[in-house]
């Protein structure tokens, strides 16, 4: 505490001496070039002040533009819902065609309809979308009801005190309290924290589902810090950015009465719908409410991508804009020819329009008449069909995870189709194919390795653990000290076993709580128990041994001690204890601990250099030599076996729970804990430290430079409790830390230690690599006391500038991280997910290209990537490491030159089993993005069966992924896990975010959310599949269906003076669309299977069909609107000339043409159908039914309804007659012959895969197996093949496949003794 | 968890989770249909499946086809042109001269013959040619509600009758294009008896229109038996000659309900058609309704067609149970039905060609 007392005052006399924080008026504003800035544009920031503190007078002024905290997510309100809904409506393209058709049929002179009538579509188009929308937006008033409704404890200036308010009333200005557990009701200043040391800690989760806790700081330097803050005494001024949706970031300071400013960071902001936890009240003023908050600023809809199908489909839908142009104008001429024929007949009525200008109104009408040509309902029910497809991706139960207890999340709702078509997928390494679950494998502190030989075993134990029991080590997240004490015997190899035993019952006992693994991420026992090392537990030892003074080792020793504990507390990890959840357990620190103990001292003295000695802290009094007694009497109570290193402290010390913001943090805390170097506590200004045998020290916590992915490493200024130094510990990727680390010449004494520590380590850290261990270097570096003040200067200025904070914090942190000490390194191991290997090899099988883009490390990329099988013992490996632009044109070229060379040797060689495979480092890829080569390297890639790109950033990703979709045209799927993958996600075509351990940016950003790696492969394979076949075929049935009935309605033309006559009931053929044929196609698009689950599956090469869109090509489309023409005319001509010269009236005509066609549509269906339920019968027989039975009750019941076209006894005297069915079961046989027969003979002839597999499911399950075995022989044949036919088309995705079989079948046989 | 409502993930509101799953246990059903188990029958089309049904196609639609040709072939049918485009004609002159309002009826007759006499009920049929009663304006140039009977439409006729609406300044009833142009000429049939007399053949005027229509749709205004009083204050269709409550003595088939209007009032589907004129009932089993023998048809000729080149015709026929005389639907059915025999066959081959190999398809060896 008094420590904690005389930085802050320490710090203060520095502000008040530069003067850099008083007033304005008096501070020359050369030194705040920054806060001058921000001053002259009073228009980027807002001004808070307390509602009812000195202030009120001028709250009104200032506060009147704020939002307040009421929110109103919904769209409409009761009143203004109609025409609100109305205009968003009409502003789809489809519902203004609708409206033009309507307005169209209003002119008199081209109506067609009555006006009614056409009005039908669009009233019912509007009405269905108006009803989703009205009862979206209820769903969300009522969510808002709920939310603006929540009591908040808000201080009320009339009762002087606390009182319970909704969340609508709060305004800006207010002072909120909040107890634990609740959530914040807008995004307020902490002003103050029941906590002595003024942090809270607020839980993420509602904002982006970040379970870990995250540590919040009271505003420095108030005047009232520790008793209850009152607001009538806050007189601050805050002035803060305007409101932004930066989640991250929060500028400003805030001003007190005495002209003194005090910087304000996001550490300072609470923000809205976080929870309180771990501490129990919290205070702070509102600067932004409702709207305005972060949380809301964030909150965006949903994502709208147009898939790839869609746009195909818009193509078709052009094309059917040119056939209704052809026919209306066929129409329009043929209209005017016939009329200027006639001179004079009974039937006209005779108008002086020419027939030029009858002609032309003709044209308009038959855009009416004609309309369904262009399938408006097609959207509408592409939409449903995609909802459809999505209850069934979200109902798959194998994608449901049992640990997380989630299942898929379909974020997008319209690119379901693109899942059947993806051609590259770009993937993140670490939490995507790997587990991200980090533990830590082995460490090399000043140029010693320790192999850690016991955790290597223990971790195979755990991996056999794993797959025997299926279920995740998630529930064993709280094991109790019984297990605890386990550990700490785990130094025997014998104790494993002892340790998985009694660590498996506990867990049997245990109730499935999932939520558990929520409270606590990155602690399974397997992370947390770390077998210390037998070797490096001997030296630590040391430290009480009698050899202890000895230079070298103790050298080496205060090395290890350093190591450690950097590990311990160069992190920002939260610390609480299980018993109490969620609260933290900071022990109070007596203040004998800190005094130092000599020896140790002398120790760190002897490496921090001589000038300790020269900087004694005046605080640091008292007796060091009781401390030392303590010490050694402690030692002996303890007797500093190895074996209670974990529990070094209090026998039976409670458990801490870590919780990291990411893994390997947490990881290298337990490592350091397993140490005896245990984290116990964290507070904003310090850090309780156990260091072994020395019990719990309180280590002064000056700065924390946290991480970014451009420095690549995070350091901690303390000061050390010991030395009293000033130690900054850095912790950071190998590659930055190695050129940081001092160079030899530097440093005077340690030069040859120091080189050879950094040999030995950058041996060592090859070897970690290699072995695919992420490494991370851990070094440190001491500061004078000057040095620190002076940057220290900088550092204050940078955290409380305004404008450019970034930039400076950025350069402050450069500035200290030089010059620095390379103590170690570690190896941390990250398994790989459960079936990754069987997935890649799948979705490789099915054409997919795999890359992997990572931020690893070469070798560490390398071996991941022979491990998930992306690279086969027998791939060619092109490695692209250059280091400048001209060097990696060369390469480029010489690779190139190579694989050509190499695959045209292997041209008739059948060696498929080898491919090339291309590594491309970060720097590299800098260059082969570049305009001028970007061509060369995609050219290059294309030869590869596999990418990996290692080192790269998050930009570089999302770049190659942009390049290849743009580039090669193709479909991409990027999927990962982090905040470092949502670039690459959201530039996909479609892009799936893994919610594992890294929070939920990427899942929030994302089209799919799964839990596991392996779930793309049935998401890609068969629901993808299906999702593509399903959809494709769908809307080319809806094209042949509209087609087919309006060419019904033009042929009719040809024989009524091209009037624009329809032979039909107009709300017959009204209705036609709408209701009798609309929801079997729905059916068809929702629940069509050409080929059952398990097969998909199983042969991953049916995939290629979605790819190469094989469903749906334009010669498909014709070929469909082929037969549409072939089935109208016989529907049209049949009844024609069974009836033409009879007494039949227009509708008696129209009656079995319309029966016919209803039949015709619906049995098309049924050829076109893969699989048909019981649903598909139900709906296709009802149909079929209402439409009969609706013309038969209008016929019966209309008697002067619907004028030029009264149905009255039309259709039940037709009905009656059996020359109505002879047509009718003429026309549908004859229209329907085609198609069958086109269908028997292509699938006999020459059926496509997919057939063949759709005819295995039907085998019984022995013949199944033996089909799928020499399906598979067959295919690695064809694959052979399709390899071949690769090289010699250039960017040409080999759609050969379809084929192939049968032609392998024909000569392949005898040439191929290999199989036979 | 209220809070969690500002989850970008469930504000989209999109998301449909299922109802099914409660809080505690989000793991879908495990039913047949949300995991897409449904049994199905999957029909796969291949020559081997197919050709079964193009065999049982083939082997219905023949006898169908053969039946619906013989049928069709004993129905009689007499057909005589009476236009009028040739000079020899006996109706030239009368086609000539033409004007709708013409006050003396210009009458024709045609001799002809019957080869074989007509055993049952013969209908008889006037047939008019290149007469588009389709045409879409014409169509909908009528009043349904004032043919009904609708005192309001008989006052105020729907604009859809414009430009025979009104004439002058009362309105016309009915009104419209279609009853305008209603066929006025008139059929008379006389047998010539071998020993040259003429004798008068009875034709029936009742039940030639379709039974809704005469008692359903087709009504007269108000509940007036006196339809010059229920027509008061209207005026007849320009073209024709007598106001519509003239249209025949008998009450029963006078006004709207005039059988001869209602036949014409359902306009035909294509422009050449016939509508049913008169029925000439069998008397007895003993003789044919209309022997073998000379016949003369006495027209009284009103209705002009010349003008757009149509042609008129009167068709005696006989009907049977597949409506009137049409070879088109049996020959069609036999074609059909040998077409898919035939393919039946070629399948066949296919099949013992492909098929057995493809079973093996997938199996190279």
């Amino acid at each position: 505490m008094e420590q904690f007392y005389w930085v802050r005052r320490r710090w203060r006399q520095l502000i008040s001496g530069r003067g850099l924080y008083s007033a304005p008026a008096s501070q020359p504003t050369k030194s705040s070039p920054e806060l001058h800035n921000t001053e002259r544009l009073p228009g980027k920031r807002r001004t808070v002040v307390a509602r009812h503190g000195s202030h009120q007078h001028e709250y009104h002024n200032i506060s009147k533009g704020y939002h307040g905290n009421r929110i109103r997510t919904t769209k409409y309100s009761l009143l203004t819902f109609i025409p609100m809904n109305l205009f968003q409506q009409f502003h789809r393209t489809a519902n203004l065609y609708f409206l033009f058709l309507v307005m169209l049929n209003w002119v008199p002179v081209v109506e067609a309809f009555q006006k009614e009538i056409t009005m039908i579509p669009l009233v019912v188009v509007l009405i269905v979308i108006a009803i989703k929308d009205a009862l979206e937006d209820y769903r969300r008033y009522r969510f808002d009801q709920k939310i603006n409704n929540n009591i908040a404890s808000v201080y009320s200036g009339k009762h002087q005190t606390y009182v319970d308010q909704h969340w609508q009333e709060v305004r800006v200005g207010d002072f909120v309290r909040l107890s634990c557990n609740e959530i914040i009701p807008a995004d307020m200043l902490l002003l103050y924290s029941s906590d002595p040391h003024g942090v809270c800690y607020i839980e993420t989760a509602n904002l982006d589902g970040e379970t870990n806790l995250k540590q919040r700081e009271v505003v420095r330097d108030l005047p009232q810090q520790c008793s209850e803050l009152t607001p009538e005494n806050f007189h601050g001024r805050i002035e803060c950015e305007n409101p932004n949706n930066d989640l991250s970031r929060f500028r400003g300071y805030v001003e007190h009465p005495s002209k003194v400013r005090v910087g304000l960071h996001n550490n300072n902001l609470l923000l809205r719908s976080c929870t309180v936890r771990n501490t129990e009240t919290v205070i702070g003023i509102v600067v932004y409410a409702g709207h305005e908050t972060k949380a809301m600023m964030n909150n965006s809809g949903p994502r709208y991508k147009r898939s790839k199908l869609e746009r195909r489909l818009n193509v078709d839908v052009l094309w059917s804009v040119v056939l209704l142009v052809i026919m209306c104008l066929t129409t329009a001429i043929g209209h005017g020819l016939w009329l200027s024929n006639l001179k004079e007949a009974p039937f006209l009525i005779t108008d002086s329009v020419s027939p030029a200008l009858a002609g032309f109104y003709l044209f308009w009408t038959m855009i009416i008449v004609l309309q369904v040509l262009i399938p408006i309902s097609l959207y509408v029910s592409v939409e449903v069909v995609k909802l459809g497809q999505i209850f069934f991706i979200q109902n798959d139960k194998d994608f449901y995870n049992e640990n997380l207890d989630s299942r898929i999340q379909c974020r997008a709702l319209n690119i379901t189709e693109d899942l059947g078509q993806i051609q590259y997928l770009f993937s993140d390494k670490t939490g995507t194919l790997t587990e991200n679950k980090m533990v830590f494998r082995r460490c090399t502190i000043a140029g010693v390795e320790y192999p850690h030989e016991e955790n290597a075993r223990r971790l195979e134990v755990y991996e056999q653990e794993d797959e025997a029991m299926g279920r995740s080590q998630t529930l064993k997240s709280r094991t109790s000290a019984k297990s605890l004490s386990c550990k700490s015997l785990s130094c025997n190899r014998s104790s494993l076993s002892l340790q998985t035993l009694t660590g498996y019952p506990e867990e049997e006992q245990e109730p499935p709580s999932p939520t558990l693994h929520q409270q606590s991420p990155f602690s399974s026992p397997m992370e947390k128990h770390v077998a210390p090392d037998r070797l490096l537990v001997q030296k630590l030892n040391c430290l009480s041994s009698p050899l202890f003074l000895l230079r070298d080792a103790s050298m080496e020793l205060t090395y290890i001690v350093d190591f450690f504990m950097a590990l311990a507390i160069c992190n920002t990890v939260v610390v609480s204890s299980p018993n109490q959840p969620r609260h933290v357990k900071v022990p109070e620190v007596s203040p004998t601990k800190l005094k130092s103990l000599d020896e140790i001292k002398m120790l760190f003295q002897r490496f921090g250099l001589p000038r300790f000695s020269a900087l004694s802290p005046p605080h640091n009094t008292g007796s060091p030599r009781s401390f030392t007694r303590k010490y050694f009497t402690r030692r002996k109570a303890t007797s500093f076996r190895s074996g209670e290193l974990g529990s070094a402290g209090e026998p039976g010390a409670d458990e801490l729970i870590y919780e990291a913001e990411s893994p390997d943090e947490a990881a290298l805390v337990h490592a350091a804990r397993a140490y005896g170097c245990t984290l116990r506590g964290r507070s904003v200004e310090h850090l309780l430290v156990e260091l072994p045998g020395m019990g719990s020290l309180a280590v002064r916590l000056l700065h924390i430079l946290p991480f970014d992915s451009t420095r690549k490493r995070m350091s901690v200024v303390v000061r050390h409790p010991l030395t009293n130094q000033v130690v900054v510990y850095t912790k950071g990727a190998d590659s930055v830390i190695m050129d940081l680390a001092e160079s030899p010449k530097s440093a005077e004494r340690s030069d040859s230690m120091q080189g050879h520590i950094r040999k030995q380590t950058q041996k060592h850290l090859d070897d970690y690599a290699r072995e695919g261990l992420r490494t991370l270097c851990i070094a440190k570096k001491v500061l004078e006391e000057e040095e620190y003040e002076v940057w220290l200067k900088h550092q204050v200025f940078a955290e409380t500038s305004i404008e450019n904070r970034e930039e400076l914090l950025m350069e402050s942190a450069l500035r200290l991280e030089t010059n620095i000490t390379l103590l170690g390194a570690t190896g941390i191991v990250d398994r790989l997910q459960e079936e990754v290997p069987e997935t890649i090899e799948a979705l490789q099988k099915a054409g997919v290209k795999v890359w992997v883009l990572t931020g690893d490390k070469q070798e560490t990329a390398i071996n991941i990537a022979c491990a998930c099988r992306l690279l086969r013992s027998t791939d060619h490996l092109l490695t692209a490491n250059c280091g400048s632009k001209g060097m990696c044109e060369t390469l480029l070229l010489d690779l190139r030159k190579e694989v050509e060379r190499r695959e045209a040797e292997r041209g008739d060689a059948t060696d498929v089993t080898s491919g090339f495979a291309m590594v491309v480092d970060g720097c590299t890829l800098d260059f082969a993005l570049q305009d001028d080569l970007k061509d060369n390297f995609l050219e290059l890639s294309q030869h590869c069966r596999a990418v990996i790109c290692c080192r790269s950033t998050p930009l570089q990703k999302s770049q190659v992924v942009r390049l290849v979709r743009d580039k090669l045209r193709v479909m991409t799927l990027a999927i990962g896990d982090g905040a470092n993958d949502v670039s690459m996600i959201q530039v996909a075509d479609v892009g799936v975010g893994i919610s594992g351990q890294e929070g939920m940016q990427a899942v929030m950003s994302s089209d799919f959310a799964i839990s596991r790696f392996k779930h793309l492969r049935k998401l890609l394979l068969v629901h993808g599949h299906w999702c593509y076949s399903r959809l494709a075929n769908m809307i080319l049935y809806f094209f042949y269906k509209n087609v087919m009935y309006v060419n019904l309605l033009f042929w009719y033309q040809f024989f009524c003076g091209f009037s624009g006559n329809v032979m039909t009931n107009s709300w017959v053929l009204i209705f036609f669309n709408l209701l009798f044929t609309s929801a079997p196609p729905l059916l068809y698009g929702i629940l069509d299977k050409d080929v059952s689950a398990d097969t998909l599956m199983k042969l991953p090469e049916l995939y290629k069909s979605g790819q190469n869109s094989k469903a749906y090509l334009p010669s498909t489309f014709w070929l469909t609107m082929l037969d549409a023409l072939y089935q109208s005319l016989v529907c049209f001509f049949i009844p024609y000339f069974a009836l033409n010269g009879s007494d039949a009236d227009l509708l008696s005509f129209g009656s079995p043409i319309n029966a016919s066609a209803l039949l015709i549509i619906l049995l098309h269906q049924v050829i076109e159908s893969h699989s048909l339920t019981w649903l598909h019968a139900v709906v296709l027989v009802g149909s079929a039914l209402f439409y009969f039975s609706f013309t038969l009750v209008f016929s019966m019941v209309c008697v002067t309804c619907s004028p030029p076209s009264n149905p009255l006894g039309v259709d039940k005297l037709q009905m009656s007659e059996m020359h109505f069915y002879g047509v009718c079961a003429l026309t549908t046989v004859l229209a329907l012959i085609p198609r069958l027969l086109f269908h028997a003979l292509h699938n006999t002839i020459s059926p496509s895969n997919t057939l063949k597999a759709a005819m295995m499911d039907q085998f019984n399950p022995e013949d199944y197996c033996k089909r799928m075995q020499r399906w598979n022989q067959t295919q690695a044949q064809t694959n052979v093949k399709s390899l071949i036919t690769v090289e010699h088309s250039d960017i040409m995705i080999p759609n050969c496949d379809f084929r192939l079989p049968e032609e392998l079948k024909e000569f392949g046989t005898p040439s191929s003794p290999v199989l036979s | 968890m209220m809070a969690s409502s500002y989850n970008a993930k469930e504000e989209d509101g999109h998301v449909a989770v299922p109802v099914g799953g409660t809080i505690k246990n989000k793991k879908p059903d495990n039913t047949a249909f949300k995991q897409q188990r449904l049994p199905a029958w999957q029909p796969i089309l291949t020559a081997g499946t197919v050709l079964p049904a193009f065999f049982v196609i083939g082997l219905i639609f023949i006898p169908i086809g053969i039946g619906l040709y013989v049928t069709s072939n004993n129905i009689r049918e007499f057909e005589i042109d009476y236009t009028g485009t040739d000079i020899d004609d006996p109706c030239f002159n009368c086609s000539q001269s033409f004007s709708w309002n013409n006050t003396r009826p210009c009458t024709c007759a045609l001799d002809f013959s019957l080869d074989h006499p007509f055993e049952s009920n013969v209908f008889m049929y006037y047939g008019l040619s290149n007469f588009y009663q389709n045409h879409r304006r014409y169509v909908k140039s009528r009043d349904d509600s004032q043919l009904n009977g609708d005192i309001n439409s008989l006052k105020n006729p729907s604009k859809e009758c414009e430009p025979y609406a009104r004439n002058e300044k009362a309105p016309i009833a009915p009104c419209g294009a279609i009853a305008n142009s209603m066929f006025n000429d008139t059929l008379d049939l006389y047998y010539v008896h071998p020993n040259g007399t003429r004798i008068q053949i009875p034709l029936s005027k009742k039940d030639i229109a379709w039974w809704t229509d005469k008692h359903v749709k087709f009504r007269n205004p108000g509940n007036n038996p006196n339809l010059t009083a229920a027509f008061q204050g209207t005026s007849k269709p320009i073209n024709w000659r007598r106001p519509v409550y003239e249209l025949d003595t008998d009450e029963e088939n006078n006004g709207f309900i005039n059988e001869d209007f209602i036949v014409w009032m359902r306009t035909a589907a294509l422009p050449t058609f016939r509508k049913l004129y008169r029925i000439i009932q069998k008397k007895n089993n003993m003789t044919p309704t209309l022997p073998r023998g000379n016949y003369t048809l006495e027209v009284s000729y009103n209705y002009p067609v010349r003008s757009f080149e149509g042609r008129k015709r009167v068709i005696l026929s006989t009907i049977s149970w597949m409506g009137g005389k049409n070879p088109f639907l049996g020959i069609a059915y036999i074609t059909v039905g040998s077409v898919c025999f035939f393919l039946g066959v070629v399948l066949l081959i296919i099949h013992h060609k492909y098929g057995s190999r493809n079973n093996s398809a997938d199996i190279p060896n």
